[in-house]
C-alpha cells in the first residue's frame, strides 16, 4: 500500500509541476471567460447604424417601413438609385432595396447578413399584408388589439407536495454544459494516462519498476495520480473562474452604476430571478453526480487507455485501438440533442444505463429530473463496469508493457487476456 | 538453513502455444556468481522475470532462502534488466530516491546511501540534473547504484556491461566481485563469454526453454576437455591413424580427438611413431566453445 502511494505521489507531482499544467490552469478559465464575454462584446460592437436605400419611385408604398434595431430605411430619388447600382464606394448606404420584374432585390457591395435579409422580408410581408387587409375593409386597430402573447411557467411538484418553479432552458443549459465537461475530462485525462504508460514503456523504465511493485499497482497508481491532477485542475478552474468573472464584472460595469443604489436593487432582482430559474434543479445532486460520473467514467475509460498504451510502442500506433474506445463517447455527445428533446424516453433511459455513454447522458438528463431507481441502476452499472474494465485492462497491461518491437493485433490482445499471472 | 539461496524446480512457463521454459531446474549456492547463459530467445529473460515475480510460472516452484518465493522477498532481490531506462524528465536524485523507496527503503536511509554511492562513483554533481542530460554510461551507473542500494541477498544482472566503456565496465566488475565478497549471491546473464570465465563460479546453459548444462565452471570444462589434445609437429604435418581424428588445424596446431576405444597411452605411442612431436597438451575449451558445442549437440 505504501508503494502505491509513492507512485500516486510521483504521478501527481510530476504533472502538477509541469509548466503546461500551470499554463492550462490559468488559461482555462480565461478561455472560458473569453468564450462567454466575447459574443457579448461583439454584439455590443455590432451597434453601428446601417442605412438601406429604397427606390422612391417604385417602392413608395413601403414608406411606413420602420427601423429594424439599428437598420434604417431611407427613400432616395431614382437617379441616385441608378448610380448606386454601379458603385457603392462613395456612399454611406449599406444596401439598396429595389423592386424589379415583380421581385425584390437587395444590392450591396458586401454579402448581406442572413438576419437582415430575413427581417427585411418579414417587414415587407407585414406591410403588404396590412395593405391587403385594409383594402379588404378590416379594421387594423381591432386586429392589433387581438394579438395575444402568453408565457407558460413550468413548475415541478416534488414528493413533499411543494411545487417549485422550473425552467426547461436552464435544465438544457446545465445538462449540456455538464455533459460536455464530462466528455472533455474523460478524454483529456484518459489520454494523459495513455501517454504516461507509453512514456514508461519507451523509456524502458517499466521493467525496473515492476520488479519492485506489481504491474497493477503501477497502473492504478498512475490512474489515481492523474485523477487527482484532474480534480485539482478542475477545482482551480472553478476558483479562478469565479475570481476572473468577479474582476471582469467590476471592469465591464460602469463604476457609477455600482455605487448607484437603485442599480444594486436591480441586480438583486436579477439574482432572485436566476435563483427562481434554477430553483427546480437540484444543484447539490448535480454536483455530486458530476463528481461520481467523472470519477467512474474516467476510471473505466482511463484503464482502457492504459491498456492501449501498454500494447503499443509509440503514440503513433495507438489509432486503431483508441478509435473503438472513443466511438461510444463521441456517440454520446452526438445524441445529447435527441436525449434533451425527450429526456424520459427509452433512448435517454438506455444511454444513461449503458456505462459507455452513461457519464455524459446521465448528466444531460439530471437537470430534467431522473427517478432515483434509474440513477441507482446507472451508478451500479458503471461501478461494475469500471471494476471489470480495470481487471481486463490490468491483464493486457501486465503483458503489454514488456512487449517490444512487436506489432500488436486484436488477436494478440485476446491472447494476453488468457495468460496466467 | 542451507547453503542454497535459490532453487528452481521443474519450472514451466507457456505463452499461448509458445513454451518459454520447459521444466527448468537450477540450484544457486549462496555467495556465488551464477552465469545464466543461452542464445537469444532461450528463455533467460522469462526465468529472470519469474525470479523477480514479474510473472508467475505455470507449474514448478521457486524456493528462495528456504521459503517458497513470495511478495516479501522483493526487497531482498535487486534486478538490473536488459531493457533498462529512467524517466527522462525527472531529476537524477529525485528519481534514484523514488526507485529506492519503491524497493522498500525509507526516505532518509535511501538519501544517505545514495549520497555515499554517488560520491563513490564521482557523479554527485549529477544529482540535480535531468536524466535526459546524461550520457548512456552515466545513466547506467545510476541504474547500477539503484539496483544494489538496498543490499539485496540476490542480485540479478542482465547484460550489466552493455553500454559501458572499458574503464567503467572494469569499475562495475570490481563492484560485482566486492558484492560477492560481502556474501551477495549474483545471477549474471550475458552473451560475453570472456566475462563469464572471468567472474562466474557456476553456470547454467539454457537453450530452447530447457537447461542443457549446469554446474561449476571447472567441472564443465573438465567434461568438455576429456578427449581433445593440442599437438604441434616439427614439419607441421600429422600422419592420420585409427586412434584419433583431426578436428582442426589452426596456427600450426592440430586439434585431435581420441577415439573412444583407445587410451591416452595408445595415442602417444602412435603419434610418436609417425611424427616428430614438439608439443603435446590436453585442450582446455573456452566457454565460447562449450557454449557453441553444447547448443549444437543439444
Amino acid at each position: 500500500m505504501d508503494k502505491i502511494w509513492l507512485i500516486i505521489k510521483r504521478e501527481y507531482l510530476i504533472r502538477v509541476k509541469k509548466k503546461s499544467f500551470v499554463v492550462m490552469t490559468i488559461l482555462g478559465p480565461i478561455l472560458m471567460a473569453a468564450l462567454i464575454i466575447t459574443p457579448t462584446l461583439l454584439t455590443m460592437q455590432d451597434q453601428q447604424d446601417r442605412v438601406i436605400a429604397i427606390s422612391g419611385n417604385q417602392l413608395d408604398f413601403l414608406e411606413p417601413l420602420n427601423d429594424i434595431e439599428n437598420t434604417h430605411f431611407s427613400i432616395i430619388p431614382q437617379e441616385e438609385i441608378e448610380a448606386l447600382k454601379q458603385d457603392f464606394s462613395n456612399t454611406n448606404y449599406y444596401a439598396l432595396l429595389d423592386f424589379e420584374n415583380e421581385n425584390f432585390i437587395i444590392y450591396s457591395d458586401q454579402q448581406i447578413s442572413l438576419s437582415i435579409k430575413r427581417s427585411i422580408s418579414r417587414k415587407i410581408e407585414k406591410v403588404i399584408e396590412r395593405k391587403k387587409l385594409k383594402k379588404a375593409g378590416i379594421n387594423l386597430k381591432i386586429l392589433e388589439e387581438s394579438i395575444t402573447k402568453i408565457k407558460i411557467q413550468t413548475k415541478i411538484v416534488n414528493v413533499d407536495g411543494e411545487s417549485i418553479n422550473s425552467s426547461t432552458e436552464a435544465s438544457m443549459g446545465i445538462g449540456f454544459i455538464t455533459g460536455i465537461l464530462i466528455y472533455f475530462f474523460i478524454f483529456m485525462y484518459g489520454t494523459m494516462v495513455m501517454r504516461g504508460v507509453i512514456e514508461e514503456k519507451t523509456n524502458r523504465i517499466v521493467e525496473v519498476i515492476i520488479s519492485s511493485v506489481k504491474p497493477f499497482q503501477l497502473m492504478m497508481g498512475k490512474i489515481i495520480g492523474v485523477a487527482l491532477v484532474g480534480l485539482s485542475q478542475f477545482t482551480l478552474w472553478i476558483v479562478l473562474t469565479v475570481i476572473i468573472s468577479a474582476i471582469a464584472e467590476i471592469f465591464l460595469l460602469n463604476p457609477s452604476d455600482i455605487i448607484n443604489e437603485a442599480n444594486s436593487i436591480n441586480n438583486a432582482k436579477v439574482l432572485v430571478q436566476v435563483n427562481e430559474l434554477i430553483g427546480g434543479i437540484n444543484l447539490i445532486q448535480i454536483g455530486s453526480c458530476f463528481f461520481f460520473y467523472f470519477l467512474s467514467g474516467y476510471l473505466m475509460y482511463s484503464s482502457l487507455f492504459a491498456a492501449v498504451g501498454s500494447a503499443v510502442d509509440a503514440e503513433a500506433d495507438t489509432q486503431q485501438f483508441v478509435l473503438p474506445i472513443t466511438i461510444p463517447l463521441i456517440l454520446a455527445i452526438m445524441l445529447i440533442q435527441p436525449v434533451m428533446d425527450n429526456p424520459d424516453g427509452s433512448l435517454a433511459f438506455w444511454l444513461s444505463i449503458i456505462p459507455f455513454t452513461s457519464p455524459v447522458i446521465m448528466m444531460v438528463r439530471l437537470p430534467f429530473g431522473v427517478e432515483s431507481w434509474e440513477l441507482v441502476i446507472s451508478m451500479l452499472s458503471i461501478t461494475v463496469s469500471f471494476i471489470l474494465s480495470t481487471y481486463l485492462a490490468a491483464k493486457i497491461y501486465r503483458t503489454g508493457i514488456l512487449m517490444y518491437g512487436k506489432k500488436t493485433t486484436y488477436k494478440e490482445l485476446w491472447k494476453w487476456l488468457t495468460y496466467k499471472g | 538453513m542451507t547453503d542454497i539461496l535459490l532453487e528452481i524446480k521443474d519450472v514451466v512457463k507457456v505463452y499461448g502455444d509458445y513454451t518459454a521454459l520447459n521444466k527448468v531446474n537450477l540450484t544457486i549456492p549462496k555467495g556465488s556468481i551464477y552465469g545464466l547463459l543461452g542464445p537469444n530467445g532461450a528463455g533467460k529473460t522469462t526465468l529472470m522475470r519469474i525470479i523477480n515475480q514479474i510473472t508467475a510460472p505455470d507449474s514448478g516452484s521457486v524456493i528462495f532462502n528456504g521459503e517458497v518465493l513470495q511478495r516479501e522477498h522483493i526487497s531482498m532481490i535487486g534486478y538490473l534488466p536488459e531493457e533498462r531506462g529512467l524517466y527522462k524528465k525527472m531529476k537524477v536524485g529525485e528519481q534514484a530516491l523514488y526507485l529506492a523507496q519503491l524497493k522498500g527503503m525509507s526516505y532518509s536511509e535511501a538519501l544517505e546511501k545514495l549520497k555515499y554511492w554517488f560520491k563513490k562513483f564521482e557523479i554527485i554533481e549529477w544529482w540535480p540534473k535531468k536524466v535526459e542530460e546524461l550520457s548512456k554510461g552515466m545513466a547506467q551507473k545510476i541504474q547500477f547504484i539503484v539496483t544494489i542500494l538496498h543490499k539485496p541477498k540476490l542480485l540479478i544482472f542482465d547484460e550489466p556491461f552493455s553500454g559501458f566503456d572499458p574503464i567503467n565496465a572494469a569499475l562495475i566488475r570490481k563492484e560485482i566481485l566486492n558484492l560477492r565478497e560481502l556474501g551477495t549471491t549474483i545471477i549474471f546473464s550475458t552473451h560475453r563469454m570472456e566475462s563469464v570465465e572471468e567472474i562466474c563460479d557456476r553456470i547454467a546453459l539454457i537453450n530452447n526453454a530447457e537447461t542443457i548444462l549446469e554446474g561449476a565452471i571447472e567441472d564443465i570444462k573438465k567434461d568438455f576437455e576429456q578427449n581433445t589434445y593440442q599437438i604441434a609437429t616439427k614439419n607441421n604435418t600429422l600422419t592420420e591413424s585409427k586412434e584419433f581424428i583431426i578436428k582442426k588445424h589452426e596456427d600450426q596446431i592440430f586439434y585431435i580427438e581420441i577415439n573412444s576405444n583407445f587410451s591416452k597411452k595408445d595415442l602417444i605411442t602412435t603419434l610418436n611413431q609417425n611424427n616428430d612431436i614438439i608439443s603435446f597438451k590436453k585442450h582446455t575449451p573456452s566457454m565460447e566453445e562449450i557454449f557453441i558445442k553444447a547448443i549444437k549437440n543439444g
